[in-house]
Formats: structure tokens, sequence, C-alpha cells
């Protein structure tokens, strides 16, 4: 159902921001196909995932943090703050490893701002003409209101109409980054399979290049096989549309929720602390341990003890302690009954 | 092709430390040591147990991720969180029943033991296994263990209501099918004791 409607909020959005079709470009007309289908296939997975308990619990618990009554302005502020350093700048991967860092951020941004462009030109939101005073004076369109003009011949449409090439070369330095570690980190080539962590790299590398290529074909060749050659590109971005909610590109989507359980960390800091029942230390927010055990019950999960406690209640660094002891206690029945050695 | 398998002995620990440095040098997690070496109860014996990841078979470290960060491989091992997606939230760290997963607070994610996947997956022994002087970690055949030493190897577990299998196997005394968890207490509280301001054992427990 949240698929559906995704698709046809979208169509809806098509329609108006095009002014009726009127801005709407044909000839990009199976790349808004491809996304209205991409746009389903991602609300469907995202509403299936809000499904999981766990992912249900954070995704309550965390707007419930934001909006609570009074912490609003905190939260707005603080929000700004973990964006900026998680999204913008992406510190938490440079802390994993530099050459992890170079390579995610190119990719994002080169892809952010390839999607800020492409877009809004396939649905017809953004559009470009000559003045009808001047050939020489481009005019810019945004859902048909006039955004701004600028002459054919300075450095802002030298930027507009080559910005996809800057973003093609961003995201291949980070395709080949990305590449040059997965092939030297011997740790990555172990665990990472060729359909989630390979094929999204192909994917953009034949996108960047047939792209290119394109603009290759225009400016040095005379339009050499511009036709066969922006049909090959359209094939590349359709599949890497159609493979978007299914691989690895889904967590473009997935990992906004890192701001929610920001918040709920925060919150399970300032309020009561969780207490082990066996060493008496401080282990978490109560708050957690609480969600912990309606999350258990609703996964079927029974930790309940025979002596009445709950498992829940035992730090782990006890229950680490508590599995030695426990395989202790069973040499040492043993040895009581007289049948050990 | 004869299977290797883990298999945990805590009672054989000596508390060398070997599996600690040793960790830290697999290639998936190359630099942070993720195996939990205990002090069992440091004021009255030098009592020590290392813990791996067990490798359930239904993992609830993975069914309680709200990320779907923690996944299976086709061999059984349970993999360390799925870097694009673990949110770090904790959730597996708290909830696991053998207190494996460990949260990286630098990095923001959890990451835990892969049974040196990058060596397992090829046939090589864990880098744990590999040094442990004692055997209270050993990666070999279910004949040789059972030759070798007098208990049983199990696989079984049970916390209050729930039952745990793992792929990782535990030394027990010979016709126990299963370890039941219940919980032992401190015999020694730091309250029951005389204070002692220069109590080192107390100090490092803390
Ligand atoms: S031992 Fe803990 S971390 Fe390992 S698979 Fe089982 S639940 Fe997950
Ligand atoms: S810390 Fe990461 S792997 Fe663990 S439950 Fe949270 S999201 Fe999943």
């Amino acid at each position: 159902m949240w698929g559906l409607l995704a698709t046809v909020s979208l169509i809806g959005g098509i329609y108006i921001g095009s002014r009726g079709l009127r801005d709407f470009d044909p000839a990009l007309v199976s790349y808004a196909g491809a996304t209205l289908f991409a746009a389903f296939g991602l609300a469907y997975r995202f509403s299936m995932w809000l499904r999981r308990p766990p992912t249900r619990l954070y995704w309550y618990r965390g707007w419930q943090i934001f909006t609570k009554r009074g912490s609003l302005g905190k939260n707005l502020a603080h929000l700004f703050e973990i964006f900026m350093s998680n999204f913008i700048f992406q510190r938490f991967i440079e802390r994993r490893s530099h050459m992890r860092w170079t390579a995610h951020w190119f990719l994002a941004w080169g892809c952010l701002l390839a999607g800020a462009i492409t877009f809004p030109l396939s649905f017809g939101w953004i559009h470009f003409e000559t003045a009808t005073s001047s050939q020489e004076i481009y005019r810019a369109f945004l859902f048909g209101i006039p955004v701004g003009q600028f002459p054919v011949h300075s450095v802002i449409a030298e930027l507009a109409f080559n910005a996809l090439d800057i973003a093609a070369m961003m995201v291949l330095i980070g395709v080949f980054t990305a590449l040059w570690r997965r092939g030297r980190d011997h740790g990555a080539m172990a665990v990472q399979q060729f359909a989630d962590d390979l094929m999204p790299l192909i994917l953009l590398f034949a996108i960047c290049v047939t792209g290119l290529f394109l603009t290759a074909s225009t400016h040095l060749m005379h339009g050499l096989h511009y036709t066969f050659l922006s049909q090959l590109h359209a094939v590349t971005v359709i599949v890497t549309l159609v493979y978007l909610p299914f691989g690895k590109f889904f967590h473009i989507f997935q990992r906004p929720a890192q701001l929610g359980v920001d918040f709920y960390k925060r919150a399970g800091k300032e309020g009561e602390q969780a207490v082990c029942i066996r060493c008496g230390n401080e282990y978490g927010s109560r708050m957690q341990m609480d969600d912990m055990k309606r999350l258990q019950a609703a996964l079927n999960i029974h930790y309940q003890l025979k002596d009445g406690s709950h498992y829940q209640d035992i730090c782990p660094k006890c229950r680490r302690k508590n599995l030695a002891l426990t395989q202790d206690s069973m040499w040492k029945t043993l040895v009581e009954k007289g049948e050990g050695s | 092709m004869i299977k290797n398998e883990f298999f945990i002995d805590y009672s054989r620990c000596i508390g060398c430390e070997a599996c600690v440095q040793a960790c830290g040098e697999c290639d998936t997690h190359r630099g942070v040591s993720l195996i939990h070496l205990e002090t069992i109860e440091r004021r009255d014996s030098v009592q020590t147990a290392p813990q791996v990841c067990m490798h359930c078979e239904d993992p609830i470290c993975a069914q309680v991720c709200p990320a779907d960060a923690i996944k299976k491989t086709p061999d059984g091992v349970v993999q360390s969180s799925l870097k694009p997606r673990c949110i770090g939230c904790s959730n597996c760290v708290v909830s696991c029943p053998f207190g494996v997963p460990k949260y990286q607070i630098d990095v923001d994610q959890m990451m835990k033991c892969d049974m040196c996947y990058d060596r397992t997956s090829v046939g090589k022994k864990p880098m744990c296994a590999t040094v442990c002087p004692s055997g209270a970690l050993t990666f070999t055949t279910m004949q040789d263990i059972q030759r070798t030493r007098q208990g049983v190897p199990v696989n079984e577990w049970k916390f209050g209501a729930e039952v745990v299998h793992t792929k990782v196997y535990v030394m027990v005394p010979p016709e126990m099918t299963r370890v039941d968890i219940g919980l032992i207490q401190i015999q020694t509280t730091a309250a029951a004791l005389p204070s002692d301001p220069y109590d080192v054992a107390l100090m490092l427990e803390s």
C-alpha cells in the first residue's frame, strides 16, 4: 500500500510540477518511469522494514523523544549538529579509515549532486530555455517559474551544463578508491560479496563512463554514436534505479535512523540507569532495558530465569562470568555425586 | 572433507591473554581485539575465562537489530555488523545471551567476533584458537575432541525459558546435553568484606 501511495504521489508531483506535463521532456520518459518503479520499491521495502519490531520501536521512540514538549528547540539544534557531522562530513566513516571515508564521501556527494540535477530534470520540474530577446541568454525555470538567467558563455553556464560531468568525476574518484581498498584489504576481501559490495560500484562506474562518453561524443567527436551512447547510458541508469530498493543503496534511506538513535541514547543517558542485579554496576539506560524486555516479548524471546529474575537485568560482563561459573558448577555437581574422576 | 568445529572450555583458561593479542591481528578487524577475557572473581581466585561469539543458529543479536545489520553466512558464521547499516543502538550488546558484541564508541558501531572469517572461510584456524596454549579455545574435528577430552561437547543452552543452539561447542561433563543458565551470584560482595582502600583486586573489578 505504501509503495502504491509513493508512486501515485510521485506521479501527482510530476504532473503538477511540470505544469500538466507542459514542461515534461518526453525524451526522459524512461528515466521518469524507472524512478516511479524505484519509488514503489523503496516505499514498499521501507514499510516492510518498519514492520520489524526493533525498527518500529526506534521509529516511535525517536519521534517521541524528538518532538517532546519543551525540548523541540534544543533537539533541532542538536539535529543540525549531528546532521553536519554525520551526513555532510561523514565523520564517523573517517574514524574507520581515511580511505574508506574518501571513497564514501566522493561517491555520496557525486551521486547526490547527480540526483539533484537529473530527478527534477526528468520530472520536468526544472527546464532551460533561451531568452526570447537573445540567443546568448539562458533562462532557468523551476516548476515553470523563472528563477534566473545567465549568459551562454559564462562560468555559471559552464558549471550548470557540466555539473553532471563533475558529478561523474567525483563518483569515479570514489569508485576507484573503493575498488583499490577492496582489492587490498584482506578483511574486506574475506567478507565482501559480489551482489552487495561490488555490483553497486560496477553500476556507478557504468553510469559515469557512459555519461562522460556522451559529453565526449558531443564536444570531441561531432556527435559520433550519440544515439547509441545515450541509449546505453539510459540502460545503466535504469538498471541502477531498479536495483535501488533491493541492494546496498537502500542504506541511503535506512541510515537516517542513526539520528533517531542518537536522540534515544541522549535521552537514555539523562534518565535513570539500569543497574546489574549481579555486580551492581550501571550498564545502560533503564529505558533501553525496559524496551528490550518489551521487544523480546514481541519476538518470543523468553529470558525470565527460574528464580524469578530476568536475564536482561544482568550486565553483559556478568553474563560472561556467569557462563564460566555455570560450566564450573556442572563439573562440581558431578564431583559431588562422586561420578567425576 | 573433515570439518573443524570450534570448542570452548572455560575451565582450561590460564589467563595468558594470547587470544586477546591474537584477536587484534585478525584481518577483518585489524587493531581491535574483540574477544572477551574475564577475571571471574578477582578477590578470591585467579580464574579467568575467554568468550568468543558462539554463532547462534537463530542469533538474538540479529533478531533485536533495528537496522537488519547482522547477517549469517551460509556456513553458519554470524558476521559482525554491516558497516553501512549499523546505527550503533547497542540492542545487540545488551541482548546477546553470551555478552559478546562490543559497541565501539569511536566509530559508533557494533563489532564482534566473526570467527576470523578471512581465515576460517579458507580452511585456516581462527587466530585465538591457533595461539591458545591450554586448549580453552580449540578448533578441531569432533573426533579429535572426543578422543582427547574427558568432557563432551554440547551446543544447546537454556537461558530461562529461551533455548539457544550455537555453532560453537562448550565442553561439559559426560552425559550432559545442555547448559542450563541460572544466575550465580558473586560469592564475596564488596560490602561483605572489610573496606580496604588499597585492595587492588577490588579496584580492578570496578
Ligand atoms: S553469541 Fe551473541 S553475538 Fe554471537 S551470534 Fe549469538 S547472539 Fe549473536
Ligand atoms: S548496534 Fe548495530 S548491529 Fe547492534 S543492534 Fe544496533 S544497529 Fe544492529
